[in-house]
């Protein structure tokens, strides 16, 4: 098993979650990383990254840093190693929207993103959106309209709505159902997922 | 997915004298369709080299027509006003592909070179000659409904390009420049850059090991301000093409004076229709016009068992887009 400071890579075998159980304490200091003065510009990235190495990830304004191999997607980078779990895994191919994030203001899906190459970028997911215990207007008007069954797609969904509200492409419901096309929802939330997108357009500045 | 050495390239030198060196490395961009296929296995790379630092960006007008920089993404593209204006087919082409989060990542360099969506070739289960040479192909008589019913042979009927947008560069004669590692470049027209299957499917473009696309420059004519892209797949949103095509046309007097005509969806590559652009020239348009123009498209389709619908889809597609953009 690997020193604290460095987590382990994926475990081909699938027995992850065997580790995370032993190791949970261990893991504990691990994913509480130095912090790094968020002034920093992140210039110094090392050009050639082999095996693990240390990288920087400005999430929800803060700088943080992992010991990762350049294979860690962001959404693991996310939910492995910085315990930020808000961002699903669906289908792990950018088919399904649930790991939806935004970097640099952009959405993306970051299970097809490498997390070594988003440092120096600002990261934006579902744990950021909140002002302390004041919801995003988008989180609120999920939770009015009901824009969700079992709730495993919302934190995509929102994000994904945030964007698609600042990218201007919020209009019309119509023009919502074919911007937010990239978020799936199994349990079929559409309508009121439309219906809360179109209300927090209204009260986001 | 296999672990990597990750290289962060400076200058284009530097990225495709790496690619030389090592066969076994690819360049990354977006990401989308490598990470992709590479979780899948289907794609194993010891190396990525990251281009996104590099100089290919801008999207301006320049005397041979709009040059797009290889690294701009999809989303920046779509909505360029120069493209929504100049171009439609080609804006319409990338907003109609993917979804909003991978048209942010996906660049137009990657785009171009997205690879096919059959399901054999992305499971590594099954034998496929793309994906391992002389294994055999079993969509001839399996699955086959999403692939290809013209250009296909008996190696490999795969849509090899499944995407949208180069189906509208291909009708509008775009040209790609490629760079490689000696720092040379060249330009070869999209309508050259794609390889049909014949024996040696697992080549799909005429790029070199070491080369990379800069950028994609296309012209600006009378065909291409009047051009649009129409697709037709399961649902209204969010899905690969069953059947498409990218139009344009010029219509002076009452009399078709030039016209572009490129299907999606149903060749083994983005299929540029000289037979179907012959039936529309010096014609006036008309619905009949249209419709021999998209019999003579798919006159020489070679449909499977569960893909002949795309014979008479491909043919309405093409009537549709005709009438639309000549109305």
């Amino acid at each position: 098993m690997s020193a604290p400071t460095t987590p382990a890579p994926l475990n081909p075998d699938g027995s992850r979650r065997t580790f995370m159980k032993q190791a949970g304490g261990f893991l504990g200091l691990a994913l509480a990383p130095p912090f790094i003065s968020q002034a920093e510009r992140l210039t110094a990235l090392s050009k050639k990254v082999e095996g693990v190495s240390t990288i920087s990830l400005k999430v929800n304004g803060a700088v943080r840093a992992i010991r990762a191999e350049p294979r860690v997607t962001l959404l693991d980078a996310l939910r492995e190693y910085l315990d930020l779990t808000g961002s699903k895994k669906g289908c792990d191919h950018g088919q399904c929207g649930a790991c939806t994030v935004l970097v640099d203001g952009k959405r993306v899906n970051s299970c097809l993103t490498l997390a070594v190459m988003t440092q120096g970028k600002e990261i934006t997911t579902i744990e950021g959106l909140a002002k302390g215990e004041e919801l995003h207007p988008m989180q609120a008007a999920f939770l009015k309209h009901d824009g969700f069954q079992c709730g495993y797609c919302t934190p995509g969904q929102i994000m994904s709505a945030v964007a698609c509200v600042q990218e201007g492409h919020a209009g019309s419901a119509d023009e919502v159902r074919e911007w937010m096309s990239g978020n799936l929802c199994r349990c079929s939330a559409y309508p009121n997922i439309t219906a809360a997108i179109l209300e927090a357009k209204t009260q986001m500045g | 997915m296999n672990n990597f050495s990750y290289i962060q390239a400076d200058k284009a030198k530097e990225a495709t004298t790496a690619k030389r060196d090592d066969k076994s490395a690819a360049f990354i961009a977006g990401g989308t369709t490598l990470l992709d296929l590479m979780k899948l296995n289907v794609e194993n790379h010891d190396q990525l080299i990251d281009v996104n630092m590099l100089p290919f960006r801008g999207i301006e007008m320049t005397k041979n027509g709009l040059r797009i920089g290889a690294l701009e993404r999809m989303s920046d593209v779509g909505e360029h006003p120069l493209v929504v204006q100049n171009f439609p087919a080609v804006s319409q082409s990338l907003l109609l592909a993917a979804s909003a989060q991978l048209r942010n990542m996906a660049s137009i360099g990657g785009n171009v070179l997205q690879r096919t969506r059959c399901g054999y070739f992305r499971d590594t289960a099954f034998p496929c000659n793309k994906r391992e040479p002389g294994t055999g192909c079993p969509a001839i008589e399996g699955d086959n409904r999403n692939l290809a019913i013209l250009g296909t042979s008996d190696a490999c009927i795969a849509t090899s390009y499944p995407g949208d947008l180069s189906v509208a560069l291909v009708a509008l004669d775009a040209v790609l420049t490629l760079e490689n590692a000696k720092g040379k470049q060249r330009e070869v027209p999209i309508t050259k850059f794609y390889l049909l299957p014949g024996s040696t499917p697992q080549k799909e473009t005429v790029l070199e090991d070491d080369e990379l696309i800069v950028a994609v420059t296309i012209p600006q004519t009378a065909a291409a301000q009047k051009s649009m892209y129409l697709k037709v797949r399961e649902r209204t949103s969010y899905a690969y093409a069953l059947a498409s095509a990218a139009v344009g046309l010029e219509v002076q007097g009452g009399v078709i004076r030039a016209a572009k005509v490129a299907l999606g969806g149903v060749g083994a590559q983005p299929w540029r229709s000289p037979e179907a652009e012959k039936m529309l020239v010096g014609k006036a348009p008309s619905e009949a016009v249209f419709r021999a123009a998209a019999e003579a498209a798919l006159r020489g389709a070679k449909p499977r068992e569960h893909n002949a619908f795309k014979v008479e889809m491909a043919q309405n597609t093409l009537v549709r887009a005709l009438s639309e953009v000549a109305a």
